[in-house]
């Protein structure tokens, strides 16, 4: 156990070579929240690519529409595991425990996690609990087929015998606390290990945007967890809890579901939108506009996400829609207070096209298209008609595809610092393209499909043809996603070791910067002075300070 | 400190007006009882804060005006390398893995949860590997 | 109507053949609206940014402006009131369509894996069908429908794209609603809620007949089996009847 204090340095000990194992023993024992956090970058990007493979094959189902790529029950299968890949292994992970572990904690000038082992213990969870959902691919019976929403009583006994329902459930209970006690160690680090000066009202927006989604995490995941675990009670131990012959209820899942479900979209969202404002801001050369209006625009939608959860039942005739409905209408507004702050974060800067800050701006302008048709879907008689379509499918797959967008850019805009190196410009401005533009020829068709009224989760589709043409269309856009992560992975070979970065390549802001690219082991040798929310700017800019904020200097 | 506990019992605050307006108005008892939770939830730790902010001497982090030297001292302690996360991991996985497979799994992952469990104790006591 | 925003786009939506489509067309149009404006609005404002405002010189420092209260209380207290409207305008289309009014046509709608049971209480009538069999269920025009809707099984979920409208068929819960169909013709429907392997092929058709046509058919197909009561509303030809010359009208 290592003692580290804050004094410069001519103390020895921490800054020092790391003297433990080697090799794979090293990765197996590490506590260094760097690496345990680039352990969990890469298996979620991995996750990511397994999660596209399955949706390549849901959009070759769908290019016909009578395709016999594959069977109805397999078909279920398909997009079951798309969804719980995308959403449980890939997009939750990545964004709280992948950038979220290397950033936060240099952010804010700690020498590592409040619990470092804890930390890593998160990760293997999380590993462990990925490869036991997907080792329902190799059952008898297949993997988990009932939508990656699990809705009663389709996931009985009854209804889904075999172990990949099981495994699903299972999994899910690793990665459900693993989650738990990544949320545990954020909201204890971010209250316990600042550095000297950084006040909570210093502490940059991606951190603060942490904090709140680790709050969420603990407030909605033992909900989950609690309806994973009535479930598989219900499955194996015998009770009803969830089945109308033992006096159960059906619906209660549903509600125990999306209490967890909702917060959980912004336990993704938020963290992603951290990325893109700090760096909409340090490629505009500005300071974040309105700091506090977007602190007190996160708090919100973190207290308004648990009061809307039946906004994903309401065509279930049993919840009370004007309260969902008004609350879920209210969460728009602070998401609309972010847009013009991004705007206004932009405006009379000095804008410099990056690919980190091209993709911010594309999540921008999807998040946008995306958020405003959910805008439709917070009103019960639009969703009546619209629930259950394409157009809901075209929804979320804007707002997420939003979500890669912005994390594309952070692993541009951080990768330098993690690694020591930059990626290829060129290449990651083409990536950007066929993702941004793949993107939206992806979800365009679906918004259309939806309104013409073709349900989701179809394997085959009645033979309109302009549906065919449609799909097609949609199929293309999915193709030039996949295309533009190619994109992605060969500038990592290409760009592998080539350029080294220095300490701050991009005049940036936030005190992760005035450390060396990468990190040296505890973070950091010295700190600077810390006086506002953008420490590494007032020490390179003294004569273009940012305005302090909690001293009496305004 | 103070900071911190008013935004967790904010947050408290806000759900427990939500939960007495959608109960009483739904009367609808899964939302109702998950969202009183969720108020109790921040309220814990919330008050708890609330407590020591008036009692405690103001960190470096909390003041405005601190200097690098203010905050020095040791800051914690980060366990080194360790074994037992991992360990703990894969006990986790084989008692997952008892839940679908045979309650046989239970042998090795318990054992192994165990292990970790005690062993990551003994470390944390003793010191462990820097 | 209040909502008839006629000089709109139709943004994507019909009218659909209900009273209550209707009105959902027009609040679509009038959300659609709103989100077209706001979209346009910021998109613009980034256009004009990205031209105006891209960097022209590496070491360029531009105005470190933080913060401006009154345009950011402006565009806190802008859209609440966006959202109130569009809150309002829900609610004045919500109400009428999730009301259950009196009606004397009553249809007992059961959703199973993986097909349709329609049955009609008091009239002894019964159509089922599964899958591509793709049962009818036969209404009456201008009337009110009340439909309780039900599963024997697993959630399922009663769509009607013509109606703008779906509801859930769960177990062991008797959903009500009520539409009323304006334009006779036969529309489309399918499950739209995962229920299992042939999710994808659970069709049924809603015919709106006339009332007179309706009646007939009801009388009809009285004690008949399922199936030929299935039979007889598919092949129902024409949507006025028109009686034959020795058929008395039945008491019924």
């Amino acid at each position: 156990m290592s003692h580290t204090t804050a004094t410069p340095i001519s103390e020895h000990d921490s800054h020092d070579e790391h003297h433990g194992p080697s090799g794979l023993l090293n990765w197996l024992t590490t506590t260094d929240h760097k690496i345990i956090g680039l352990s969990y970058t890469i298996t979620a990007v991995v996750m990511l690519v397994i999660g596209g493979a399955l949706a390549e094959l849901i959009r070759a189902q769908l290019a016909s529409s009578n395709g016999h790529l594959v069977s109805f029950a397999q078909y279920n299968e398909l997009f079951t595991m798309h969804g719980s890949v995308m959403i449980y292994l890939f997009a939750g992970p990545f964004a709280f425990g992948a950038l979220a572990n290397i950033i936060v904690p240099i952010q804010i000038g700690a020498p590592d996690m409040a619990f470092p082992r804890l930390n890593a213990l998160s990760y293997w969870l999380y590993l462990t609990g990925s490869i036991t959902m997907l080792l329902g691919f190799f059952t008898t019976g297949g993997a988990a087929n009932f939508g990656w929403v699990g809705y009663a009583p389709l996931t009985s006994s009854l209804n889904a015998p075999g172990a990949g329902a099981d495994l699903w459930i299972g999994g899910l209970m690793l990665t459900g606390f693993s989650a738990i006690f990544t949320g545990v160690n954020l909201v204890a680090t971010i209250f316990y290990l600042r550095a000297p000066g950084m006040t909570m009202f210093r502490m940059p927006i991606f951190t603060w945007n942490l904090l709140v989604t680790a709050i969420l995490i603990l407030l909605a995941f033992p909900v989950l967890t609690a309806g994973l675990i009535m479930l598989y009670a219900d499955r194996h131990f015998g009770t009803h809890i969830f089945s109308v012959a033992g006096g159960g209820v059906p619906v209660l899942w549903q509600h125990i579901f999306w209490f967890w479900g909702h917060p959980e979209v912004y336990i993704l969202a938020l963290p992603f939108f951290g990325m893109a404002t700090e760096i909409i801001a340090v490629f505009s050369k500005k300071p974040v506009f309105g700091y506090k209006g977007m602190i007190f625009a996160t708090i919100s939608i973190a207290a308004l996400s648990l009061g809307v959860w039946a906004h994903h039942m309401f065509t279930t005739g049993v919840v009370l829609l004007p309260f969902f409905s008004i609350m879920s209408l209210l969460i728009a507004v602070p998401t609309g207070i972010k847009i013009f702050n991004w705007i206004g974060t932009m405006w009379r800067g000095e804008i410099w096209f990056s690919t980190a800050m091209l993709m911010s701006i594309g999540f921008l302008i999807t998040f946008l298209i995306g958020g405003l048709t959910g805008i439709y879907l917070a009103s019960p008689p639009l969703d009546f008609f619209t629930h259950d379509t394409y157009f809901v499918v075209a929804h979320f797959h804007s707002v997420v595809m939003a979500l890669v967008l912005a994390g594309m850019g952070g692993l541009y805009y951080w990768g330098p610092k993690i690694t020591g190196y930059l990626l290829n410009e060129r290449l990651g401005k083409a990536q950007f393209w066929f993702l941004f533009i793949g993107t939206q020829v992806f979800t365009f068709p679906q918004y259309i499909l939806g309104l013409q009224g073709m349900p989701r989760r179809m394997a085959v589709y009645p033979l309109h043809n302009e549906w065919v043409s449609l799909n097609a269309l949609s199929s293309v856009g999915a193709l030039l996603i996949g295309v533009s992560t190619l994109f992605f992975v060969v500038n990592i070979i290409v760009s592998w070791k080539k350029y080294p970065a220095g300490d701050n390549p991009w005049d940036a802001q936030t005190l992760e910067w005035f450390t060396t690219s990468p990190p040296p082991h505890h973070n950091f040798y010295r700190l600077p002075q810390i006086r506002s929310e953008r420490p590494t700017w007032d020490h390179n800019h003294p004569e273009h300070k940012s305005i302090a904020h909690g001293t009496h200097e305004e | 400190m103070r900071v911190e506990a008013k935004l967790l019992l904010f947050l408290g605050l806000f759900f427990g007006a939500m939960c007495a307006v959608y109960w009483t108005w739904s009367l609808e008892n899964a939302g109702g009882v998950m969202m009183f939770s969720g108020m109790l939830l921040c309220f814990l730790p919330g008050s708890y804060y609330l407590w020591w902010s008036r009692r405690m001497k103001m960190r470096p982090e909390d003041d405005p005006t601190a200097t690098t030297e203010g905050g020095a001292g040791v800051v914690g302690s980060f366990p080194g390398s360790s074994i037992f996360p991992f360990l703990m991991g894969m006990g986790a996985f084989l008692v997952v893995l008892a839940l679908v497979f045979g309650i046989w799994f239970l042998i090795p992952g318990l054992a192994l949860a165990v292990w970790a469990l005690l062993g990551g104790t003994a470390e944390g006591r003793r010191g462990g590997k820097i | 109507m209040l909502l008839s925003g006629c000089t709109l786009p139709n943004f994507g939506v019909t009218k659909g053949v209900t009273k209550s489509s209707v009105n959902v067309y027009h609040l679509w149009q009038w959300f659609s609206l709103g989100a077209a404006l706001i979209g346009l609005l910021v998109v613009l404002l980034l256009a004009y940014a990205f031209l105006r405002y891209r960097r022209k010189d590496d070491k360029a420092i531009p105005k470190q402006s933080q913060y401006h209260i009154p345009l950011e209380v402006l565009y806190t207290v802008v859209p609440i009131i966006i959202v109130i409207a569009l809150f309002v305008g829900t609610l004045i289309v919500e109400n009428p369509e999730v009301a259950n009014p009196r009606t004397d046509v009553v249809v007992n709608i059961n959703a199973f894996q993986w097909g349709w049971k329609f049955a009609y209480p008091g009239h002894s009538v019964v159509v089922i069908g599964q899958t591509t069999q793709s049962p009818t269920m036969v209404i009456p025009a201008n009337t009110n429908v009340h439909v309780n809707l039900t599963s024997t099984d697993v959630v399922h979920g009663f769509y009607v794209k013509e109606f703008n409208f779906s509801r859930y068929a769960l177990p062991g819960v008797t959903n009500q609603f009520t539409f009323n169909a304006v334009k006779t013709g036969t529309y489309a429907g399918q499950c739209t809620q995962l229920c299992g392997l042939y999710h994808s092929l659970m069709y049924f058709k809603v015919k709106v007949v006339d009332r007179a046509t309706y009646d007939h058919w009801l009388s009809a197909n009285r004690d008949v089996s399922a199936a030929a009561a299935a039979a007889s509303a598919t092949a129902l030809q024409s949507n006025t009847y028109v009686p034959s010359k020795s058929t008395k009208s039945k008491a019924n």
